[in-house]
């Protein structure tokens, strides 16, 4: 059997040569990025912005404005619905009620769902969540907590195992990496909840590991070719972890895609901002961490000058051109 | 390297043999698990999003704990100071801005005052602070102030008081598995799969059920009523359609002394509670009720007056009813509530999460079709990638799977939705050692080296960087188990857990198969 090989053997193609036109592309797109979070915001879910939500199903998709004429009815503030992929399937988000105690919001929640069944018999109320204001704030701080403490423990790490240019330019790289998932959320306007606070530090898991695996490459060849300059170790580098680049992106990505179209509409968004991740994590590590490399200005080190104890400390040293 | 003398080898196929076995009662269900007799057997648990159920996060009002140890040392103080012989005389007694002050009107008592005071605080922990803070200011006024450690060791003390409440409010629901834990210094969490009616529940563990019966106060006038200025010793509190009445402050007797409470019916058969008082408390009602026959006193649930029925006869036995605009259910709801005691402190639902067990049903289903072809495209995919080395790569992901089920049920595991999530990717990235191995023996192969100096190379170079990565892998699942809330830890769980069996199964196992299979057939070259 001829075993598939989606990498030609011993691949020479220069990625550094393009890096002057990924700076310059991935600094431009994270500014969109960036001033898209800022201008259109997030679309919170309830986790992080407090209030109501009640999930419905229904036998047939509703039409959402009969629906929300008959919550609007109520008067019980700014209506919001949402479809999750499934047209069936309704999440319907208010704000809590004023007077926030049990008894107001259970009464609302019971209010909601008697109109809808009265204009829709065939609804059923699978999922309710209230947060509260206080809660929601805690979980926004937390998580945004989370993300920034593994950014910086694996910058951290990067630095101790290998130089401190590793540990900035993988900084760098993730910073990308999230801001570009925020960007996405931005611009898709999907819910940020909870679980994509996990597919965000799952991003960033894996696009470190993925910038570790090249950056062990460098770290081996610049130890093996003394000679060679950053150019094109970082080249070699790269071209030689290619076929795992590719084979390890692929199989994550077949699992992603079934979890996509199998894992039902609860686990949608999460495996969409992985999905995401995983494309922009790749590219990060080739134009991004392993470029800034050379722009950091590593080097491979020379063989260092034999240390020398004592009467001959202070003598000068000869370089001889034999080399054992 | 690849030398794998017998022992290793044995032990290596007993722990995958415990890793498969330990998996068989959480993948069997309950039903199958008790028929084979290994219900006592460890088992993964199912978070709520995929049971069905609802989580509860009550929140404790730290004031209001202030406020009743302020009121109950106004009482205390109160009846002290005329208990001292001499008596002492005070006057002025305010509990506002969060401390009792009172005057004392003898200022040669000042000092005898301020012993007394003192000998009611109590020391906090190991320092030898105190829980009250005793102070004269102007010459003959005493204050008193919590200190914060005693304000935190009273609400240490009332947030057990009800965590025990709620624990037994949700038993008497007879619900199966509740989870019901302090949350930080002011919170209880409460879990509680498969619940008809999460509103129902909310309404029972929330409510404080102060129960409290005491004597109308007939002397307030109209006016004193409706400017809500009560006599002294008296206060007014209000009916259940805001309608005002005096009663006194002192009870005559209030839940604590309260024995039973269960749902039943008066002459007209509308649904009441009945309760039953301890002796103690029975006596005394019998006394009470015997010196004030004829007139009203006022039944008080949670400073709201139910009724004030008028005492026709003197009340013994320590039987009563408490009838009011009840329903069955609500009735009976109440008499769960009083039965259980009152909330040493007022809890207040600041967030709730309801997921019906269809849905979880659902995400189950789901879950383990999408778990189910993500393993067969990527076992196929490595299959057609490596040949022989894809098998093995593939053995040591599906023995993983079986693997981190099992750690998971040995350590009393939740599985949630985002779990599954995890469980998944865990999959996708478990391959990705096999395939740093794999690239790395093509890579050797390649620059000529032969076939065991080839394979030898290619475990030795990758685990290097399966270390590497994995560590910093285990870093980000570190800090979302610490830091994350929720769906965030269900996903570091198993997350964390994949990152260090994979290890075992995709470099050690792996390593056994290839090593066996070089010394066996001592292959000349490879086809990978």
């Amino acid at each position: 059997m001829r075993l598939l090989k989606l990498i030609p053997d011993d691949t020479n193609i220069d990625f550094v040569r393009l890096r002057a036109w990924a700076f310059g592309l991935t600094a431009l797109l994270t500014v969109v990025a960036v001033a898209t979070v800022v201008t259109r915001g997030l679309n919170l879910g309830v986790d992080f912005v407090g209030g109501l939500m009640i999930e419905a199903k229904f036998d047939q998709a509703p039409p959402l404005n009969k629906l929300r004429s008959s919550i609007d009815r109520l008067n019980v503030g700014d209506v919001q619905l949402q479809q999750f992929g499934d047209k069936k399937i309704v999440s319907i988000r208010l704000p809590l009620p004023k007077n926030a105690d049990e008894g107001a919001t259970n009464a609302e929640v019971k209010r909601v769902q008697t109109a809808v069944t009265a204009s829709f018999p065939d609804a059923a109320f699978t999922r309710t969540d209230t947060v509260s204001g206080k809660v929601s704030g805690e979980l926004i701080w937390k998580g945004s907590l989370a993300v920034l403490i593994a950014v910086f423990a694996i910058a951290l790490w990067g630095w101790f195992r290998f130089e401190w240019q590793f540990g900035f330019s993988t900084f760098v790289a993730i910073a990308h990496d999230v801001l570009m998932t925020l960007g996405f959320f931005a611009v898709t306007r999907l819910e940020f909840d909870l679980t994509i606070v996990a597919a965000v530090l799952t991003i960033v898991g894996y696009s470190i590991n993925d910038k570790i695996v090249i950056d062990d490459r460098i770290r081996e060849n610049m130890r093996k070719y003394r000679q060679m300059d950053m150019r094109g170790i970082v080249n070699l580098s790269v071209n030689e972890t290619l076929p795992r680049t590719v084979m390890t992106s692929l199989t994550i990505l077949l699992a992603l895609a079934s979890l996509a179209l199998f894992g039902g509409h609860v686990l949608r968004g999460l495996t969409f901002a992985m999905i995401l991740g995983v494309v922009v994590g790749t590219y990060s590590s080739i134009y991004v961490s392993s470029s800034l490399l050379i722009t950091l200005g590593l080097q491979p080190q020379p063989l260092a000058a034999p240390k020398v104890k004592g009467v001959a400390a202070n003598a000068e040293y000869v370089p001889t051109n034999e080399r054992r | 390297m690849l030398n794998f003398p017998r022992w290793k080898v044995f032990s290596i196929w007993l722990a995958l043999l415990a890793g498969v076995l330990f998996s068989i009662p959480s993948l069997i269900g309950e039903t199958n698990a008790k028929r084979f007799g290994v219900e006592s057997l460890p088992r993964i648990n199912l978070g709520l999003d995929l049971s069905g159920g609802s989580h509860i996060l009550l929140e404790a009002d730290t004031a209001d704990v202030t406020k009743s140890r302020l009121a109950a040392m106004e009482d205390t103080i109160r009846s002290e100071m005329a208990r001292a012989d001499p008596a002492i005389e005070i006057g002025e007694v305010s509990t506002t801005n969060g401390q009792l002050s009172f005057f004392v009107r003898d200022a040669s008592q000042v000092d005898a005052a301020f012993e007394k005071a003192r000998s009611h605080t109590a020391g906090v922990g190991t320092t030898g602070a105190r829980d009250w803070d005793v102070a004269v200011v102007d010459a003959n006024r005493i204050v008193m102030k919590p200190t914060t450690k005693g304000l935190a060791a009273f609400v240490n003390e009332a947030m057990s008081g009800a965590v025990d409440v709620v624990r037994k409010r949700i038993d008497a629901l007879g619900t199966r598995e509740p989870t019901i834990v302090r949350q930080g210094s002011d919170r209880i969490l409460v879990e509680v799969p498969g619940v008809e009616n999460p509103a129902e529940l909310k309404a029972l563990i929330g409510r404080t059920a102060k129960l409290e019966f005491k004597l109308v106060d007939l002397n307030a006038s109209e006016a004193q009523l409706a400017e809500g200025r009560a006599p002294v010793g008296s206060q007014i509190l209000k009916y259940e359609n805001g309608s005002p009445i005096a009663v006194q402050r002192r009870a005559i007797i209030t839940g604590t002394q309260l024995t039973k409470a269960s749902q039943s019916y008066d002459q007209n058969n509308q649904p009441t509670v009945a309760i039953t008082f301890n002796t103690e408390g029975a006596k005394r009602f019998g006394r009470v009720t015997q010196e004030n026959v004829g007139k009203p006193f006022a039944i008080i649930l949670d400073n709201v007056v139910l009724s004030a029925p008028r005492i026709n006869e003197p009340i013994m036995g320590g039987n009563a009813q408490i009838s009011g605009s009840f329903t069955v259910q609500s009735a009976q709801a109440l008499a769960i509530a009083l039965q259980s005691g009152a909330l040493p402190v007022a809890l207040k639902v600041v967030e709730e999460r309801t997921v019906e067990a269809s849905l979880g049903a659902d995400s189950i289903r789901a879950g383990i079709t999408a778990s189910a072809i993500a393993s067969v495209a990527i076992v196929l995919f490595m299959l057609v990638t490596y040949g022989r080395f894809g098998i093995y790569a593939d053995l040591a992901v599906i023995l993983n799977v079986f693997v981190i089920l099992s750690v998971m049920a040995l350590f009393n595991g939740t599985l949630t939705l985002p779990g599954i999530a995890g469980f998944v990717l865990t999959i996708g990235t478990a391959v990705d050692a096999n395939v740093l191995i794999n690239e790395r023996i093509r890579e050797e192969r390649r620059r000529g080296r032969n076939v065991i100096q080839a394979v030898e190379l290619g475990y030795k170079e990758a685990s290097r960087t399966i270390f590497e990565a994995n560590a910093t892998h285990g870093i980000s699942g570190t800090v979302m188990l610490l830091m994350g809330s929720g769906p965030v830890k269900g996903f570091a769980v198993v997350l964390l857990i994949g990152i260090v069996t994979s290890v075992f199964t995709a470099v050690t196992f792996t390593r056994m198969l290839v090593a066996g299979y070089l010394r066996r057939q001592r292959p000349q070259t490879l086809h990978i």
